[in-house]
């Protein structure tokens, strides 16, 4: 029996635990809750991908009540891959959170905290899971509020500030996804995503549909902070405690990567978006300037959580090259970048959250010389920013490849040149940090700290090895990357 | 300076709050056969619960609702909308299938199946929507920290 609703316990687990942790309220209470449950979800999402891989996606209806009149739950290789790397992302940062939560958040926030994080696993997880266009919308605003709530949680004064600005442009977005999704409903008169693609009038462009695609993309893409739309992310990233930004900066954008995904490959199609409309050649031009633009913005930041959060936008760049070459290879370059980013940001902004306990500042001049007196956290930031530049034996390089090998195949020199040069950036930002750690006199701060906790170097590790792993053992990240893309193209045509 | 110096003020209000107490259990208990539901019922529940506040300052109606409890009910009311959904599911059905929540027990007054389903629910939401909207003028009314 258990077996069938694991689909929904995945998400009344994590929904109803959240709920209990206020109730009870004991902050240590709450923790063990949330470290169980998230460690449960990562279980239930293994055992859900490995019945896709031995019997094909898995279909739930909520309440008994037939699709599409009812709410459907699928789970397929696309999904259940980013439900994956979700879940396992959530609770790797939950066992390394405690230090930080304690340091960085008032304690009376604890149970709160714990809370939301829990309800914002939800909204990620739902969204990926449902099969449902409007309950994508009511997932994707748990997860937005509840990391609102998370950022302005910080002891700084600033967090509420970024949190605000967060919250005003990300109800913007939700809004122009909302009003696409009421005009899809006015034309298909469905909501679930299976049937709207096959309802949905796409002969010649009409003009509602059109308009419910602009606001669609544009929504997303201030949720995924595309380049022109992507002011909220760098003070978002910045000002929230350290915890939030490993696990924000793993998932959160790359689940509205996912949506975007499902939105063009699934609804709307490839020929609608492609042919039909230019959106391959403006995402690519945007990607890449995205990327330059980002990239070197990182290289200015003398504050190193702003400097990673620069590097994320310029990474989603490099997601959306590999969905708007439209083909199977691009889309599994696009498609498996998105968990190795979600590995290697994790782990540098573990990292960070390493530094900000032991030297109480990710000011780059207050890193100085750290090399020296917390050498597991600095050769720690080293491998990761190896992945990031795109290093051979790095998960960085496997997505790079692919990306680059798609862009030469498909004739799209420019591309492939400038990926390569936008490489370069990486390597810019990445050694500035480690120079500064290795190769300079030690500051006071860093003369006098010591080695990051071990309950923190742990998990840290954990998903530095992760990135070094999968860049050699690529059947579970490409592998299925690849299976997703193929499974998308097939039903598109 | 709260409304408790005018003594026509404090005596509608009295009349009033009993009345309006009324007409939100009416809404949450009827929103079954007509319109209404837990919604409507719980932010017309808070509405008392303001007029309270404006009318006989914050701190009674902090002493009648305190926030300690409030933030309490709020996560109460999501556990059992939840609750009523694994407890389909554990009966054998799917999440939220109310089918499977038919029983025998004094079928004229008891309500059954997905009646009682859509009852426990709209229970759920009435008793959080209330704790939200109290706790939202709280806030606003106390512009500091309330807990």
């Amino acid at each position: 029996m258990i077996a069938s609703q694991l689909p929904v316990l995945l998400i009344v687990l994590p929904l109803m635990t959240a709920p209990l942790c206020v109730l009870l309220g004991g902050r240590r209470l709450a923790y063990l809750l949330a470290l169980t449950v998230s460690a449960c979800v990562f279980g239930i999402s293994l055992a859900l991908m490995a019945r896709v891989l031995q019997s094909g996606p898995i279909h739930y209806d909520i309440g008994g009540w037939q699709p599409p009149y009812g709410i459907e739950y699928v789970v397929d290789y696309l999904s259940g891959f980013v439900m994956l790397f979700v879940s396992a992302i959530a609770a790797i940062v939950l066992a390394y959170a405690p230090r930080t939560v304690e340091l960085e958040i008032p304690g009376s926030k604890h149970t709160l905290f714990y809370a939301s994080y829990l309800l914002c696993l939800t909204g990620l997880l739902g969204m990926c899971i449902t099969g449902d266009l409007f309950n994508v919308f009511v997932f994707l605003e748990i997860s937005s509020l509840s990391s609102y709530a998370m950022i302005s949680l910080a002891r700084t004064r600033r967090a509420p500030l970024a949190a605000l600005r967060y919250l005003i442009l990300g109800t913007v977005g939700a809004t122009f996804f909302l009003i696409g999704i009421g005009l899809v409903y006015q034309m298909t008169g469905t909501l679930n995503l299976d049937d709207i693609a096959h309802r949905l009038p796409r002969e010649g462009g009409p003009r509602t549909i059109l308009v419910a695609f602009a606001f669609m993309t544009i929504g997303l893409c201030i949720k995924m902070a595309v380049f022109p739309v992507h002011s909220w992310l760098p003070n978002a990233y910045t000002y929230a405690p350290s915890a939030v930004t490993a696990f924000i900066a793993a998932t959160s954008t790359k689940v509205s990567v996912y949506i975007f995904i499902r939105l063009v490959y699934d609804i709307f199609t490839p020929e609608f978006a492609f042919d039909l409309l230019p959106l391959d050649s403006e995402l690519t031009t945007l990607a890449l300037v995205g990327i330059f633009v980002a990239s070197t913005s990182a290289i200015y930041q003398s504050d190193v959580k702003r400097l990673l959060a620069y590097s994320s936008i310029a990474q989603i760049g490099y997601m959306l090259l590999g969905i708007s070459m439209g083909t199977q290879e691009g889309l599994t370059a696009g498609i498996v970048h998105m968990f190795n980013h979600a590995l290697i940001k994790g782990g540098l902004f573990m990292v960070v959250g390493c530094y900000a306990l032991q030297l109480r500042s990710v000011q780059l001049e207050d890193w100085r010389g750290a090399g020296r007196t917390m050498p597991w956290t600095s050769m720690a930031w080293a491998l990761g920013g190896l992945g990031l530049i795109g290093v051979p034996v790095t998960v960085g390089f496997v997505s790079k490849w692919l990306l680059l090998t798609t862009a030469v195949q498909t004739e799209h020199w420019a591309v492939a040149v400038l990926m390569l040069v936008s490489s370069l950036l990486a390597v810019v930002y990445i050694w500035r940090v480690v120079e500064t750690l290795y190769f300079h006199e030690p500051s006071g701060r860093a003369a006098r700290a010591k080695e990051a906790p071990l309950s923190m170097l742990v998990p840290t590790y954990v998903v530095i090895a992760a990135t070094l792993l999968f860049g050699v053992w690529t059947t579970y990240s490409a592998g299925l990357a690849g299976r997703a893309a193929a499974a998308l193209l097939g039903a598109g045509s | 300076m709260s409304m408790n110096t005018f003594p026509i003020i404090r005596v509608v209000t009295k009349l009033l709050i009993p009345y309006i107490l009324l007409f939100a259990l009416y809404v949450q208990f009827h929103g079954d056969y007509g319109p209404g539901g837990g919604f409507q019922a719980g932010v017309i529940l808070a509405a008392a619960l303001t007029l309270y506040g404006l009318v006989f300052g914050l701190e009674a109606a902090k002493r009648v609702a305190p926030p300690k409890l409030m933030q309490r009910l709020m996560a109460l009311g999501v556990l059992i909308y939840a609750g009523t959904g694994v407890a389909t599911m554990l009966m054998g059905g799917n999440f939220l299938d109310y089918n499977h929540l038919t029983h025998d027990v004094w079928p004229q007054v008891l309500p059954s199946g997905q009646h009682l389903g859509i009852f426990l629910v709209e229970l759920g939401v009435g008793v959080t929507v209330t704790a939200v909207m109290t706790m939202i003028f709280y806030t606003f009314a106390g512009r500091q920290h309330i807990t």
